[in-house]
């Protein structure tokens, strides 16, 4: 985690894989219990990785890092399951089997589309995350072809970001 | 999409984080908070005639004292409501100091004549405390709220109560600038209650302004 917060790559990655592992689990006991398929928990493990993420200035270097991992993930599971409620309520009862009709087939793939969700975010952000994390440019290369400032292109990677788990909790991702 | 794909993402050119980002955040919403209730009082009101000395300098001051601390416990919570995981503190602090003033409250009427209860309860200005506290809390609560949401609270509805108490506190010291009251159970119930009142329309808004 120390390592991730200083900007190092290849530690930052390895714990979110390994947090990843934990996670899965967690979160697939969690929602077995109320019929949720793995690939529900796998799009809230890929909501709580991002919140991990963009939220990750708020670990306390002095603190343990399994309490916070821990409060982030419950977190985001409440919140879930406050919005499957909403949302369950306003599906017609007839429907209901199709939520359950995929299932381990695509266990591995979350129904998230990052293309799609990139689409709704604004110009700016879209183009600092496009260049900076998916083409993997270095700030400084995507400011210069962007014409944006290198700031500019930070703080555009951040929101987009922190923009992305926001339509991924308002089920931007599952529409059509 | 995989999830190894997702981490790739999210790793590829990584910023560093520094270190006290989260407290700078609060110490900005806090300066920009107060002095925007100052500037409201100042707008309202002019100038206090006599800002550090006057009949009620002792009112004064214990008013200050009142708030001041409710204040700066409420931010101590925060700071750390805002971190998900941390042993959170209950705010025992906040509830002790009200019970320490209600008790003086009590006291003073308890050893007054009942009938100079209505003018100790009822100074001069209550209807202004009433409205004025909550008004002057407006943007303290709004810069404390952009603040948490930078941060990431996991128990809205209890941090929203702090946030609006931490306001109506720093609201309550503006005024207590310009008017401080003349008795302890003034100070109790058009201080402390409209503070109380912040808390609550905080524990409301919470999960609505904090959800992330």
């Amino acid at each position: 985690m120390l390592g991730g917060l200083d900007g190092d790559e290849a530690a930052h990655r390895a714990l979110l894989v390994r947090l990843s592992i934990h996670l899965r689990a967690y979160f697939k006991g969690q929602l077995a219990r109320i019929g949720k398929t793995p690939t529900d928990a796998e799009d809230l493990l890929q909501e709580t990785l991002i919140a991990l993420h963009t939220r990750r200035h708020t670990y306390d270097r002095s603190q343990l890092l399994t309490p916070w991992v821990y409060a982030i993930a419950r977190y985001r599971l409440v919140d879930y399951l406050r919005r499957e409620k909403a949302s369950a309520a306003d599906l017609p009862v007839e429907e209901a089997p199709e939520l359950f009709a995929d299932d381990n087939a695509a266990a591995v793939d979350s129904r998230l589309d990052l293309q799609k969700l990139m689409a709704k975010l604004s110009p700016k952000m879209r183009q600092a995350i496009q260049m900076v994390k998916l083409d993997g440019w270095s700030v400084s290369e995507a400011a210069a072809r962007s014409g944006m400032s290198e700031s500019m292109v930070k703080v555009s990677v951040h929101r987009g970001l922190r923009a992305l788990s926001l339509l991924i909790g308002k089920g931007a991702a599952h529409e059509d | 999409m995989k999830t190894d794909e997702l981490i790739n993402v999210l790793a590829t050119n990584l910023e560093p984080v520094k270190g006290g980002r989260l407290r700078n955040t609060f110490l900005v919403a806090l300066a920009m908070g107060g002095v925007a209730a100052v500037c409201l009082m100042l707008a309202a009101f002019g100038l206090p005639i006599d800002a550090f000395g006057g009949e009620h300098i002792g009112f004064k001051v214990l008013a200050l004292a009142f708030t001041l601390g409710l204040a700066a416990a409420g931010v101590a919570f925060l700071m750390r409501a805002a971190r998900p995981g941390e042993p959170g503190p209950r705010p025992l602090i906040i509830v002790g100091l009200f019970l320490a003033i209600v008790l003086a409250g009590i006291a003073v009427l308890l050893f007054a004549r009942p009938s100079a209860w209505g003018a100790l309860v009822f100074g001069p200005q209550w209807a202004a405390c009433l409205f004025c506290i909550p008004l002057f809390a407006i943007a303290p609560f709004a810069s404390l709220i952009w603040a948490l949401r930078n941060g990431a609270p996991t128990n809205l509805a209890l941090t929203g109560a702090i946030a609006g108490l931490v306001a109506g506190a720093l609201g309550a010291a503006v005024l207590a600038f310009h008017d401080p009251g003349a008795s302890i159970p003034f100070i109790v119930i058009w201080y402390g209650g409209p503070i109380v009142l912040c808390a609550l329309a905080g524990a409301i808004l919470g999960p609505r302004l904090l959800r992330w």
